[in-house]
């Protein structure tokens, strides 16, 4: 299946065709391939620390009026979601015979969860990461290279993920033989977007079956933060067919507005705001300007800070299965705050987005919610300190 | 003359960007390359994301971008070189901006442009559908790339959907200038011959001397195509250097030994 609806696609250079094909098929192999999904689950299990706890937020809960579990992709080694999808990504390109993997990152969790997979499978890891990331995640950057990746900063265009993405695909087009392009998100040409989102379906499978025990029953929402949508597709996907849970996809709203003249969306919000367009790989809402040329967008969280989101969210945008919502850096800030304060726990600055949500939610509506905590925020305290000192 | 008129002989089809440096010198290095030699112009419409080109023609998108042009803007470019050279204009351009622009809209303004084919390289064979509708019955080509990597089968399938001419990227990897020439080359433009004999095929992709050109024009292609050579001249201010490249790129392919 290569489209969701009127989403998706295979929108690539030609000479990427063959690799993508021998992808496909690789992944339809693997999936009838006990094999292959015991290994998998050895490596998520006893390196990767699955399966992550669903926590309750009491004080959450209580200053809400509605009940508040997290499910802690925090806890994930290397601090966030993006761990599944590369040891699985990995995994295969093993399969396929390939010692060397290459990936773009936008926020560096990415880039380090690819590090980690390398270096964990025996594979050689480069990865591509826009010189303005390089700058504001500098920690990351040296957290890869322990790690044995080799790391580009890549000063092209905005500098940012859609640079390094493009950046990746021009290394991939020149040694696709020996190197698989191991995507971070949900995004780019088929058979990525649905591959990663297996790979990270096991966050809502998982906590699909820890909130039937802990309460006896679903949710009545799931709320993540959506930049390319590798969390949020990987926290639906199993509650996709539960008609009474609501899914909520919250984008980052950024300081609000677009500057045309310059080409800047001062947000990430490409559901709530984009249009239909072709972007890397996929047909799919993107932020552009009227020609078509695609808009640098801004979020105070890296790794929102996306021009356009996965196909197969636009279609379930578009079919009404799931809202898309946004939240602004103000709101993400006070959300990283106040968890961190109410529970312990510092969430990543994307995760915050979806906590800030919850405060928008109406308590008479839902009872219990499940926010996907995509990832843990050591990597961003430093920034929030610079911006806003201790208060 | 028309780019079918054109391909009676092997053609010299040579690129540059839009609006780069500027919409008047953009026009101008076309002129040039006219001038030296190169019988088809590929002109490239800038765009923010240009994942399938190297640095070099990276760093075109970027000063087209910077100039201002768009595609309102490209539109008019294309006639000034249409009117100017007189030459079987085609273009190269992401797919975005014709989805954007309406494909029907996008086809029409070409026609009136007098832009005979155009190049998308993100738009595969298999996503080509709505473009070959819209293209069917008008003046405009739908070019398709073909790779070293692309099997007989795929070729097969791309043939029928191509017109105008085949393009055939010479080497793995993205746009940029090349020291040698693949020895694959021969082999690739072989296996098109055989599996899309109605169309014409060009070769591009890392062309950069005489030598490369005379050695494509003996493998059999109708035609060469270069890019990054050009825009790497352009970038330096060079018009004199198009035009003599241009020329040393007809000479090399003028000195093939025409073996069938
Ligand atoms: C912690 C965290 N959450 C969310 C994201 C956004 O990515 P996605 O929307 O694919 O989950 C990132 C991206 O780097 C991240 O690091």
């Amino acid at each position: 299946m290569r489209y969701f609806g009127d989403y998706g696609g295979r929108f690539a250079p030609e000479i990427l065709m063959e690799a993508l094909e021998e992808l496909e098929w690789e992944c339809s192999r693997v999936r009838g391939d006990d094999g292959f999904r015991e290994e998998l689950d050895e490596h998520l299990g006893e390196y990767a620390g699955r399966p992550t706890p669903l926590t309750y937020a009491p004080s959450t809960s209580e200053r809400l009026g509605f009940d508040v579990y997290l499910k802690r992709e925090d806890l994930v080694h290397g601090g966030a979601h993006k761990l599944n999808n590369t040891l699985g990504q990995g995994l295969l390109a093993r399969e396929m015979g390939k010692d060397r993997i290459i990936a773009e990152t936008g926020a560096g969790q990415h880039g380090t969860a690819t590090a980690m997979a390398g270096a964990a499978l025996d594979l050689e890891t480069e990865v591509y990461m826009g010189a303005k990331d390089v700058e504001r995640q500098a920690m990351n950057v040296f957290r890869m290279r322990l790690m044995g990746a080799t790391v580009n900063p890549v000063e092209k265009g905005s500098r940012t993920l859609k640079d390094a993405i493009s950046e990746t695909l021009r290394d991939w087009s020149a040694s696709v033989e020996d190197t698989h392009y191991v995507i971070g998100s949900v995004v780019g040409p088929s058979p990525y977007p649905a591959m990663v989102r297996e790979f990270q379906s096991v966050i809502g499978r998982e906590a699909r079956e820890q909130v039937l025990e802990m309460e006896g029953r679903l949710p009545d929402a799931v709320v993540a933060c959506c930049g390319g949508g590798s969390n949020a597709v990987g926290a639906f996907h199993e509650f996709v067919e539960d008609g009474n849970v609501d899914l909520v996809a919250v984008e980052a709203g950024g300081t609000g507005g677009v500057d045309y003249g310059s080409r800047v969306a001062h947000h990430s919000a490409s559901l709530c705001e984009g249009r239909d367009g072709v972007l890397q790989g996929s047909k799919t809402k993107i932020l552009d300007d009227r020609y078509g040329q695609v808009l640098e967008s801004h979020s105070v969280a890296p790794g929102l800070d996306y021009s356009g989101v996965g196909p197969e969210l636009a279609h379930l945008e578009e079919t009404g299965r799931i809202e898309a919502a946004s939240v602004g850096d103000g709101a993400a800030l006070r959300g990283f705050r106040r968890l961190s304060r109410e529970e312990g726990i510092i969430p990543a600055l994307e995760s915050s987005h979806a906590l800030a949500y919850l405060e928008e939610m109406d308590p008479e509506e839902h009872d219990l919610v499940i926010v996907n905590l995509s990832g843990r925020g050591d990597k961003d305290v430093q920034t929030v300190y610079e911006m806003e000192g201790e208060r | 003359m028309s780019l079918e008129e054109a391909f009676a002989e092997p053609v010299l089809v040579g690129f540059v960007m839009a609006g780069d440096p500027s919409p008047g010198e953009s026009v101008e290095y076309a002129e040039a390359l006219v001038d030296g030699g190169a019988d088809v112009v590929e002109l490239g419409i800038p765009f923010s994301d240009p994942v399938a080109d190297g640095p070099t023609i990276q760093r075109a998108h970027e000063r087209g971008l910077e100039a201002g042009v768009d595609t309102d803007s490209f539109f008019e470019i294309a006639s000034e070189v249409r009117d100017r050279t007189g030459a079987p204009l085609v273009t190269l351009c992401y797919y975005n901006l014709v989805y954007r622009r309406g494909l029907d809209r996008f086809v029409d303004e070409c026609e009136d442009a007098g832009v005979e084919g155009v190049v998308i390289p993100d738009l595969p064979v298999e996503e080509s559908g709505p473009m070959i509708e819209v293209t069917r019955g008008s003046g405009v080509d739908v070019v398709f790339l073909a790779a070293p990597t692309t099997g007989d089968e795929r070729m097969r399938r791309i043939g029928d959907a191509a017109s105008g001419f085949l393009y055939l990227v010479a080497r793995a990897g993205v746009t940029g200038a090349r020291e040698s020439l693949d020895a694959a080359t021969a082999g690739l433009v072989e296996r098109a011959n055989r599996n899309v004999p109605g169309v014409p095929k060009a070769v591009g992709f890392g062309v950069s001397r005489g030598e490369h050109a005379r050695r494509i024009v003996e493998a059999g292609a109708d035609g060469v195509i270069a890019g990054s050579v050009f825009v790497d001249l352009v970038e330096e201010g060079d018009l004199a250097g198009v035009r003599e490249k241009a020329g040393e790129l007809r000479g090399g392919m003028d000195s093939a030994r025409n073996e069938s």
